[in-house]
């Protein structure tokens, strides 16, 4: 799957608590969680968020609580990728159960700014900055967790698992 | 090669004679956790994929401890669901109002965990039962359902980071120090997939509630889990109170390590972290003049009855200062309990503290002490993020209970010395 869209680009230790602050976990819904999402370090973004953009970020995104509302507010709110030079871990589980694509690709993040129009294809990793021109391949992920992502989540990978 | 104690543990609950480091397993758990906030979650995907059964009733915990007792309607409402959940499917250890406490204090405490556990929750402190020896980690509702399901989740193996703590705290430091120090040393991304394994000398001078706080706070510096070894500490602890037998794993004398870090306990000062992270870590020659509006003794860190005889301790006979709030929040009933039989709770309310209900509360900016715009807070809580405890304007600073305690005196950041 190839997906393309503009970016919106943070820094390092993007917390959980800035995704989505703990004021909003009193619901489960999706449409909800999304329209307060990223607002504590960017009022704009779910102004400006068009479905398919894409999210860049430096070290550590993600860190903090486990809240599994983070990624699915991010999901929710349009964004088809985030490109990061690494993941928090309990986050990197969250967005692989819940079929949010993430990838680790610190080249990519060094050349891609806010608003460059950015596309990859899902697959093979291939990061092609179209603003630019220049190409970057993320870091291919373990056959294990590549079976969960094309299952489409971790619990679409465990029902297909039980009906073989 | 030998293996750390982290990867023992995992090895035995894999049903494999040796895990390396970076292996993906499948592995059997003990024990899976969640709150208000994520089972919710994890109870819409369990129920949209028409799993019918869980695992195992007696293996799955559901505490209600983050907005409770239910701040609003949405909060009660998400409760409700989670309490369905837990009768329809039979779940003795569902804990509402009236059993509850904060999850990472309530669960060791009934004896739920215990050494050589595997345990994951949906609570990134999860890491906290590390202190008792056992291997425990904090995942989403995703991962949470699933072992809900199948009593089982898969890991990759983490590698580790050696921490020799060395000889006897010096006064007025305790846990908090301890871990605050060493994330300011190495960064929130310092054991970033990694196990953080605590030895040496010094670990005989830290009690229970010291190294559940250590433990605690392994997740901001990224870590997968954090870990005790087993000595008669925990196994006092555990005697009469833990239900599963106590496994004991010992790390490999040739145990892999990426790094291997010295902490002279004895050395330490009091440590603050500064916002807006937990690795901006300060003592206090470098605290300068940071006046408060708002102390919080309480959490999943700082919430045992040690944490509280500490701040009795510095309150006793003082005043908390004028235009300060000082919020005191016992972590479970029982050491409420214990807390008011101590006559701590007199303490506390002639010095002007107000004493809550065991809860999550401010720690998450939920509710029970929100800060508004340009207010400051001390807190013995483990995040100081933008907008942790409110305003998206408003400061946390993370302290320990004895300067906690001390800076709800003086009105601003201080030392228990200071306020003598």
């Amino acid at each position: 799957m190839t997906v393309k869209g503009t970016v919106f680009k943070y820094g390092n230790d993007v917390d959980t608590d800035v995704i989505i602050p703990a004021r909003y976990l009193n619901t489960t819904s999706e449409t909800e969680l999304a329209s307060h999402c990223m607002e504590d370090i960017d009022k704009n973004f779910v102004k400006e968020v068009k479905k398919g953009d894409i999210m860049v970020a430096e070290d550590n995104f993600g860190c903090g609580s486990s809240r599994e509302h983070a990624p699915i507010a991010i999901k929710a709110s349009g964004i088809s990728l985030v490109i990061a030079n690494s993941f928090a871990r309990i986050f990197y589980r969250n967005a692989i159960n819940i079929g949010l694509p993430i990838l680790e690709c610190p080249e990519a993040v060094k050349n891609i700014q806010k608003g460059d129009v950015v596309s990859c294809d899902l697959a093979k990793g291939e990061i092609v900055n179209e603003t630019t021109g220049k190409t970057f391949k993320a870091e291919p992920f373990p056959a294990f967790i590549q079976n969960i992502i094309d299952a489409g989540g971790l619990i679409a990978s465990i029902k297909a698992k039980q009906a073989k | 090669m030998g293996m750390t104690m982290s990867q023992k543990i995992l090895a035995y609950h894999a049903g494999l004679p040796e895990v390396k480091a970076g292996q993906l397993i499948d592995a059997e758990l003990d024990m899976v956790l969640a709150n208000d906030i994520t089972a919710p979650v994890a109870v819409k995907e369990f129920e949209k994929a028409n799993f019918s059964c869980v695992h195992c009733p007696a293996r799955v915990s559901l505490v209600m401890d983050h907005f409770t007792p239910n701040k609003d309607i949405k909060a009660a409402e998400q409760v409700k669901t989670v309490r369905n959940f837990a009768n329809k499917h039979g779940l003795e250890n569902f804990f509402d109002v009236g059993r509850m406490g904060i999850e990472h204090a309530l669960l060791p405490e009934q004896g739920l965990v215990g050494a050589g556990d595997l345990v994951i929750g949906a609570d990134s402190h999860t890491c906290t039962y590390g202190a008792l020896g056992a291997f425990s980690t904090g995942v989403g509702s995703t991962d949470m359902a699933a072992g809900m399901m199948s009593g089982k989740c898969w890991f990759k193996v983490p590698s580790a980071i050696k921490f020799v703590l060395k000889n006897k705290p010096a006064q007025y430091i305790c846990g908090k120090d301890v871990i605050l120090h060493i994330i300011g040393l190495i960064g929130v991304d310092g054991a970033l997939y990694k196990s953080m394994e605590f030895t040496g000398d010094g670990v005989q001078y830290l009690s229970i509630d010291d190294r559940f706080t250590i433990c605690n706070m392994a997740i901001e510096a990224g870590a997968k889990n954090g870990i005790f070894p087993v000595d008669d500490v925990t196994r006092e602890y555990l005697k009469d109170r833990f239900k599963r037998e106590v496994r004991v794993f010992e790390a490999d004398p040739d145990a892999e390590y990426e790094r291997v870090i010295e902490v002279d306990m004895s050395k330490l000062q009091p440590t603050v972290s500064f916002p807006h992270l937990p690795e901006n870590t300060r003592t206090p020659d470098q605290w300068g003049d940071v006046k408060i509006d708002q102390v919080v003794i309480g959490s999943c860190t700082n919430g045992h009855i040690s944490d509280l005889r500490i701040a009795a301790d510095i309150l006793r006979g003082k005043k908390v200062a004028k235009g300060v709030r000082c919020i005191v929040i016992p972590a479970t009933n029982t050491i409420w309990k214990q807390a008011m039989h101590e006559g701590l709770f007199d303490v506390f309310i002639d010095a002007g503290a107000v004493v809550s209900t065991p809860t999550c509360g401010p720690c998450l900016g939920g509710h029970m002490g929100i800060l508004a715009a340009g207010e400051r807070a001390v807190a013995t809580t483990n995040r100081n993020f933008v907008g942790r405890m409110g305003h998206v304007d408003s400061e946390v600073y993370l302290a320990s209970p004895y300067v906690a305690a001390a800076s709800a005196i003086a009105g601003k950041i201080a030392t228990p010395d200071q306020v003598k």
